[in-house]
């Protein structure tokens, strides 16, 4: 569990950290008016950035505690680590690629080329639905060769983790076709580039958490 | 201290508020079923979640009639008594009281208090709810199932949640499995709504110091909750795997009706260290709200100022983080190193720091106090009380030595219930009473409301306080009966048999409650805007019940914190937050 406590205290402390800061020198029992000019808000970034970060968070709690139950289960003597297939590899490769297809759709709603953002998007979305199909054919490799979810805890997690994985993915997917859909029926650059831009965090975040969890099973 | 800044540029025009895109609803189903209005969500929210705690409430009643009279009823069978235990320790912990202040008094107060028209994502919002429902839908399916819902005890520990021999053992753990996930999801979707609001849609003026005490409590909550149910979602997937699939996450190697299970090596303690990894959390979830809500009933209803407002704040946030790292004290008797112990054992005694600073505030709150002994007043008051005695069996429970021969005997029952069931529920009726006019735009009955407190918290002191005794006796909780022991005097019976009466009478008392609230909707004195003189936004709209957009054309402008009351030279015993201050009429403190 100490992955998961880690994480859970670096987030705690920075919430506590920047509420502190925000509460130590003021004195708000005083009645006063000039505070009330300028911005409201805590951050002068948009709210659905804000929320796609705190739903960030929750993703990393969420991957930590895996991290934790898949490290503690590992030291019980009956832990058999399996072979992952090569085929991880090539799947890792086109995630890589998809990430920067996005990231070039991002910049290209930056600069208001929405010739850039149709294409990137789609290569985007073709990559990640590629990357998924591989991940299909991963869990079918493993399968033919006699490694079931059942058989030993270590393939149980590899198809759990995968599996969870790929349904962010498949989430993100769906914020990733709604975005689509505005692109295609022709609107301003403008309209669509915070979409864009969250999209590309997101798979740009899924993207590390995959490499989070092959480098665990590859080193496991 | 002065009420009044000097300022000289103390007029400040009234926000333009760009037309904000509010979602208007035009269909019947749109406006109160599919509803995006913060307001009408809490009520659904708030609806359900007592629907559904009165069914578990029920439940704990038919617990009492075994336990005080055992042999008597005949509909009541082991197997239904494990279940009842189950289902009710799983909806009022999860389904009612996280529901409740989250969902419920989360949606209706923190677009009111903090001066936003609505959530920041309305139609999440929407979905949450729904999400939520469907999750207590299928709750209320796994008790009709074949075998009935789960009977394993609300922790749902592995291996007996999943091995037959336990009531439910099959669909009833599969469904509760599946409600849990599909409530964290759906909390999920909420929780995101309560802290980005907080964070972003305060109007002009509502510095984060500025927010009422509530807020704070449900704010941290929900950060509280965002990271812990990930814990609970953890446990239930490995364990429907172990289920379903038949993979030994948890499951070690069973011999079941003389059978060999195909499971091997699992591991039960990992399942027990994610649930209260959640769990621990989880009691703060529910404190939390309770705590901030109570320092603005007494603050409000004694005219005066909090005390140690920023202490109360960082109290909230101290406890919150310490949360964290307390869940062992759970698990104890599971067996640890005792270095962990020790660590687990300390950190636990140390929350017992920010919370004595609360408790010492909220008396302190109360000392030269105007007290107004409103309803609202008493169950905050009331809370006080209780909050302490089950405050103090926690640090007898947080040690390692003094738990373990506790840890299974009604000991424990009287502790948990006393911190964190009649606690934050004496904060949810109080709640109630206080908001009800606000929601309404009618008064309860006090008559009515001050019968239902007295019941409700001299009746818990009836229950609980036996229980303590039947605990050091070492009468063990859990059991359906407890036969013939030779170390249970018979008095031990009888005191059972007054718990259990009690209990009743504080079940029916519910119901006048229930009437009041009924009643009072069609027939309640007219509240007015702002029935309790308060301070805080949500008593300044232009309209009671609040309207869609919450605050007419402009959003208020706020100007001081929301404890203002009995102010030295102020004209009103109360100000408004959103009151500017008069600049020059009194001797004022030069801004910094």
């Amino acid at each position: 569990m100490g992955i998961s406590v880690g994480i859970m205290f670096f987030i705690m402390a920075v919430v506590a950290g920047w509420l502190l800061k925000q509460s130590f020198s003021t004195r708000p029992w005083i009645a006063r008016t000039t505070i009330v000019e300028g911005h409201s808000g805590s951050f002068p970034q948009p709210s659905a950035k804000i929320g796609l970060w705190v739903f960030l968070a929750v993703v990393t709690s969420l991957f930590a505690l895996f991290i934790s139950a898949y490290t503690t289960r590992m030291e019980l003597g009956d832990w058999r680590p399996l072979p992952e297939p090569p085929l991880l590899w090539f799947n890792t490769a086109i995630l890589i690629l998809s990430s920067i297809a996005l990231q070039w759709a991002r910049h290209s709603a930056d600069s208001e080329e929405i010739g850039g953002v149709r294409k990137g998007l789609a290569a985007g979305g073709l990559l990640t639905i590629g990357f998924m199909i591989g991940q299909l054919v991963a869990w079918q490799q493993l399968g033919d060769l006699g490694y079931h979810a059942s058989s030993n805890p270590a393939n149980g997690f590899f198809y759990l983790i995968t599996g969870l994985h790929g349904l962010h993915m498949l989430g993100g997917l769906v914020a990733w076709g709604r975005t689509s859909i505005k692109v295609w029926r022709g609107c301003e650059p403008a309209e669509v580039r915070l979409s864009v831009e969250l999209c590309t965090a997101y798979w740009h975040f899924l993207l590390v958490i995959w490499f989070v969890l092959f480098g665990l099973m590859l080193s496991t | 201290m002065a009420y009044v800044a000097h300022d000289e540029t103390a007029y400040v025009a009234p926000l333009e508020v760009e037309e904000e895109h509010l979602y208007h609803a035009k269909t019947w189903l749109g406006k109160y079923v599919f509803c995006q209005d913060a307001k009408v969500i809490a009520i659904q929210y708030a609806c359900t979640a007592m629907g559904i705690g009165l069914v578990a409430l029920v439940f704990s009643l038919i617990m009492r009639l075994q336990l005080g009279f055992p042999n008597t009823f005949a509909f009541i069978a082991p197997e239904d008594y494990y279940q009842y235990v189950t289902m009710h320790g799983m909806i009022m912990v999860i389904y009612l009281l996280t529901a409740l202040f989250l969902g419920g008094f989360g949606n209706y107060l923190i677009p009111l208090m903090v001066g936003a028209r609505d959530m920041v994502f309305p139609y999440v919002n929407m979905i949450s709810f729904w999400v939520y429902f469907l999750a207590v839908l299928i709750l209320v399916a796994s008790m009709f199932v074949p075998g009935g819902a789960t009977g394993s005890g609300w922790t749902l520990y592995p291996p007996q949640a999943v091995t037959s021999g336990t009531p439910g053992s099959d669909l009833g753990i599969i469904l509760m499995l599946v409600s849990l996930i599909v409530f964290i999801i759906g909390f999920t979707m909420g929780g995101l709504n309560y802290v980005v609001t907080v964070l972003q849609g305060r109007t002009r003026g509502m510095t984060l110091m500025r927010m009422p005490l509530t807020i704070w409590g449900i704010f941290m909550a929900t950060v509280l909750a965002l990271l812990a149910f990930p814990a609970l979602l953890v446990a239930c997937i490995m364990m429907l795997f172990d289920k379903i699939i038949g993979t030994s996450f948890f499951m070690p190697a069973v011999i079941s009706m003389g059978e060999q299970l195909p499971h091997t090596g699992g591991s039960p303690v990992l399942f027990e260290h994610l649930f209260w990894f959640f769990g621990h959390p989880e009691v703060y979830i529910v404190a939390l709200p309770a705590f901030g809500i109570v320092s603005d009933l007494l603050s409000t209803h004694a005219r005066k100022t909090i005390f140690g407002y920023r202490m109360m704040v960082w109290a909230i946030v101290v406890i919150g983080g310490l949360s964290f790292i307390v869940w062992a004290h759970h698990m104890y008797v599971s067996g640890m190193n005792p270095y962990f112990g020790f660590f687990f054992a300390t950190t636990t005694l140390i929350i017992a720091i920010p919370t004595a600073i609360k408790v010492y505030n909220w008396v302190l709150t109360l000392w030269h106090g105007n007290i107004r002994l409103n309803v609202p007043m008493m169950f905050a008051i009331g809370f006080i009380f209780t909050f302490i005695n089950g405050g103090l069996t926690g640090l007898f429970l947080g040690n390692v030595t003094v738990d373990l021969p506790l840890s299974d005997t009604y000991f424990v029952v009287a502790h948990f219930h006393m911190v964190m069931a009649v606690s934050p529920v004496l904060v949810v009726f109080g709640a109630i009473y206080h908001w009800y006019p606000k929601m309404t735009g009618r008064m309860l009955n006090d008559s009515l409301g001050k019968v239902h407190f007295w019941i409700t918290f001299l009746g818990t002191y009836a229950i609980y306080y036996p229980m303590h005794y039947l605990g050091f006796l070492g009468l063990p909780r859990r059991y359906y009966a407890m036969g013939p022991t030779e170390f249970m005097p018979a008095s031990a019976q009888s005191l059972n048999q007054f718990i259990t009466i009690a209990a009743l009478v504080v079940g029916a008392a519910q119901l006048i409650f229930l009437y009041n609230l009924i009643t009072s909707y069609r027939n309640g004195k007219e509240s007015g805007d702002n029935p309790w003189e308060s301070t805080t936004l949500e008593w300044q709209t232009a309209e009671t019940p609040p309207g869609h957009g919450n605050f007419g054309k402009d959003l208020p402008l706020v100007y001081r914190w929301a404890y203002d009351y009995s102010v030295p030279g102020a004209p009103s015993d109360f100000l408004p937050q959103n009151l500017p201050p008069q600049g020059g009429s009194a001797e004022g403190i030069k801004e910094d």
